[in-house]
């Protein structure tokens, strides 16, 4: 291969996006769509599976015509995507049996909770390392099969596949029907030291074999493309934010990465053994290089960050694109004593609490839409406090510097009060769009491209940098009212 | 004196009609009520839902007027916005240059720094966001003055001996930056530094911004004391994919 680009595509919860890379992991072009989020009920999100499909059809073209470029200059394309969403599809037909359950979808809660009581709850959750919630693919497969008519006969005769949206797009692509160990380790399907599907937790949750895709590495070769770009290698996938993780070059165990986009990620690299937390932290499978062991990771999720923006953008109309609420924010000096806490589908790390909804705390008529949008933003802020927090306490090593990505970043107010809210100084790479690097870091090591793991650590550059500046006892006092508005929201929902 | 441009006369006389009324309309109804034929009336729509003066209702497709027309008194771009929406062309300009980048705006006869991008070599740098800079000393300021209608120049402080602190000198270098698209100051606001900055263009060509980069002379400058043609070039490109994401023909 002469190739002299590696393209990714990051297929996530808004939106699908495709991105040529150049040698040095430089941005050269981008071409992104949106696709439509359906709530047929309340608690319920979905997506289209065949639009989905039809946006990579769009993106990938486009983003090579942008840069001049054609299919014969690509080295290798990788795949990062929106993790836990659930497809299953026809295996002759290729076409879906019913819309994609997304990640934030909370229809599982009473199966979730009748399973939880079910023998063998305790073993599974032990043996993938994540709590049983609404969150992960197990429950949601299972809710297909038991309310999709005559379908789990035919997931028993092998005529539907099973996949997460790597999986999906995979198939589509070359036809072969896999998925990788990071988002296997998402599905709870899994046992996080063998990196094989378990029959217990299959039978636990009720899911024939016959459904289920191969798992395979992260990095490494799945196959070639036989539409889009037809002849090119697919040469990695990975979950949206272990692709983070590997494109902010954390491949040492100790390094950690937050992502700021729809919701909030932080993952530590916990090296080559799984770590299980203490305090309400995920252990999931970081990457794994094809002929090398898996490497692990801690993960701290926020279900509620960008989209808490979107919410005063889209749902109360109050600002009319994202970027408008750090603008809305500086006309005031602080939050006037308002706190907005968005337990919207439950709270995630580290409470796990999904009877949770969200409150507005410390309303007077002082309040404007100033003050309000500060505490949204500031919403980000205490949320990662929380989970940063809950990982020093697990790895009993202090965070010195949070490095950051994603759509938020670009919001310098609130970098700034998070290196406040923190103490420790908070660093964004030169490249915003680290999904997409990551994605594409690992199909051109996988291929190549990039030599080593050492070179790609190269290429990473501080673009900016924000220095705690507050008063240790502000800090405090802010983060105690954070936590009794916190303590709010909790048992608002009853039980069934 | 030149006639009359049918189409911006017929833009006119649809936003008036969709003030008119309450409620939203249909392409065919705008069509009919002015003996438009709908092709035509299409592409006008078409043209001010782009600029964001007409916005259209997902479920019925009918138009209404848009939130930009309400605001048209104030900042057309807002900073956060424009710093959003170049994030993603600012970090490869500063890896291809290996310079520090920065974008700015005309803010009372400032620069406004919105957006600062470190030099990609991880020595210790101080995030400048928010700093004013003076328009006439610096590629980024000239650039803004170059294509600002309201033409004050600003307070024109002699900061090195190669500032261009007379009026005169000041318009006809902006006049040159006109003619080029892109500008530079060479040690004119602090010795041994110089910069290179273009205009950020939004709908129509309106200049919302600059990008540019800044360092040593001697990197910025080739031996004759001239700005770099392949650093020129970066500079150009950012600003051109900066202006054709926010739907401006970035020249
Ligand atoms: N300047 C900003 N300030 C605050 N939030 C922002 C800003 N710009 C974008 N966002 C938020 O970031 C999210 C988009 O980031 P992105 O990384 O693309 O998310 P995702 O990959 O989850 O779709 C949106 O939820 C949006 O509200
Ligand atoms: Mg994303």
């Amino acid at each position: 291969m002469n190739g002299r680009y590696v393209i990714s595509i990051d297929q996530g919860t808004t939106s699908t996006r495709c991105i040529v890379f150049d040698h040095r992991g430089q941005l050269v072009s981008v071409d992104q769509r949106e696709h439509a989020q359906h709530f047929p009920r309340p608690g319920w999100v979905e997506h289209d599976a065949m639009e989905i499909w039809r946006n990579v059809e769009k993106v990938v073209p486009r983003a090579l015509t942008r840069a001049g470029i054609d299919a014969s200059q690509i080295a290798a394309i990788g795949i990062a995507n929106q993790r836990e969403t659930t497809v299953v599809w026809d295996r002759r037909t290729g076409v879906p049996v019913a819309p994609a359950i997304v990640w934030q979808d909370t229809r599982t809660d009473a199966l979730v909770e009748e399973l939880a009581r079910a023998p063998g709850a305790e073993e599974v959750q032990r043996r993938c390392g994540l709590p049983l919630t609404t969150y992960f693919t197990g429950p949601k497969l299972r809710w297909l099969l038991d309310n999709t008519p005559g379908l789990r006969k035919r997931a028993e005769r092998g005529d539907v596949l099973f996949g997460t949206m790597e999986s999906w797009l995979i198939w589509k692509l070359t036809g072969e029907h896999l998925t990788d160990v990071t988002n296997a380790s998402r599905t709870m399907l899994m046992d996080l030291s063998s990196l094989s599907w378990h029959p217990d937790s299959l039978d636990f949750f009720g899911i024939p074999p016959a459904v289920l895709p191969e798992i395979r590495s992260s990095a490494g070769v799945f196959g070639t493309l036989r539409t889009v770009l037809p002849g090119v290698r697919l040469a990695a996938a990975l979950g949206d934010q272990q692709a983070a993780l590997f494109g902010q070059t954390c491949f040492t165990a100790g390094e950690a990465k937050c992502t700021y986009g729809t919701g909030s990620f932080l993952l530590l690299n916990t090296g080559t053994g799984p770590v299980r937390s203490q305090h309400g932290l995920l252990t999931t499978v970081g990457y794994r290089i094809e002929g090398e062991p898996a490497v692990y990771a801690l993960e701290g999720s926020i279900a509620i960050t960008g989209s808490l923006v979107q919410w005063f953008r889209d749902g109360l109309g109050i600002i009319s694109t994202a970027p408008e609420i750090e603008t809305l924010a500086r006309t005031v000096d602080d939050n006037g004593g308002c706190y907005i806490v968005p337990a919207f589908s439950g709270l995630f790390a580290p409470h796990w609490r999904s009877e949770a909804r969200g409150v507005i705390v410390g309303l007077t008529s002082y309040i404007t839409k100033g003050h309000l949008a500060r505490a949204v933003l500031e919403a980000t802020g205490w949320q990662t406090r929380e989970v940063v927090d809950a990982m020093n306490a697990d790895s009993g090593l202090m965070l010195r510097t949070l490095k950051v990505d994603g759509g938020m970043t670009s919001d310098n107010l609130l970098m700034q009060f998070l290196a406040d809210v923190l103490d420790v100084p908070v660093v964004r790479p030169m490249v915003a769009e680290t999904v997409s690097l990551g994605a594409a870091y690992a199909a051109g090591l996988a291929v190549g491209y990039w030599p080593d793991l050492e070179g790609l650590r190269r290429n990473w550059h501080r673009a900016a940098q924000w220095l705690p500046n507050v008063d240790p006892q502000w800090r405090k006092t802010e983060y105690d009212n954070w936590q009794r508005a916190v303590e709010r929201t909790f048992d608002w929902i009853q039980p069934h | 004196m030149p006639g009359q441009v049918q189409s911006i006369a017929r833009a006119a006389a649809i936003l008036r009609l969709l003030a008119g009324g309450s409620g939203r309309l249909g392409l065919l109804e705008i069509a009919r009520a002015l003996d438009l034929p709908k092709g035509t009336a299409h592409g006008i729509v078409r043209t001010l839902h782009d600029v964001g003066f007409v916005e259209q209702d997902k479920t019925s497709g009918k138009y209404q007027l848009g939130a930009a027309l309400l605001h048209l008194g104030t900042s057309y771009l807002d900073v956060n916005e424009l710093r959003s929406r170049s994030i993603n062309w600012a970090d490869p300009l500063a890896a291809r240059s290996g310079e520090a980048v920065r974008i700015g705006t005309l803010l009372d006869s400032k620069v406004l720094v919105v957006h600062h991008v470190f030099r990609p070599d991880d020595t210790l740098q101080t995030l400048d966001v928010g700093a004013l800079l003076p328009p006439h000393a610096t590629a980024l300021g000239k650039v803004l003055l170059a294509y600002n209608a309201r033409g004050g120049l600003g307070d024109l402080v002699p900061y090195t001996r190669r500032t261009l602190a007379s009026p005169r000198v000041l318009t006809r270098a902006l006049a040159a930056i006109r003619e080029a698209g892109w500008g530079s100051d060479i040690e004119e606001m602090t010795v041994g530094v110089a910069g290179i900055a273009a205009p950020i263009r939004g709908y129509g060509g309106l200049v919302v911004g600059a990008i540019g980069i800044s360092g040593p002379v001697e990197r910025v400058c080739d031996a004759h004391g001239q700005p770099r043609i392949t650093l020129v070039t970066h500079v150009r490109e950012a600003a051109r994919a900066v202006s054709r994401d926010l739907g401006g023909r970035g020249q």
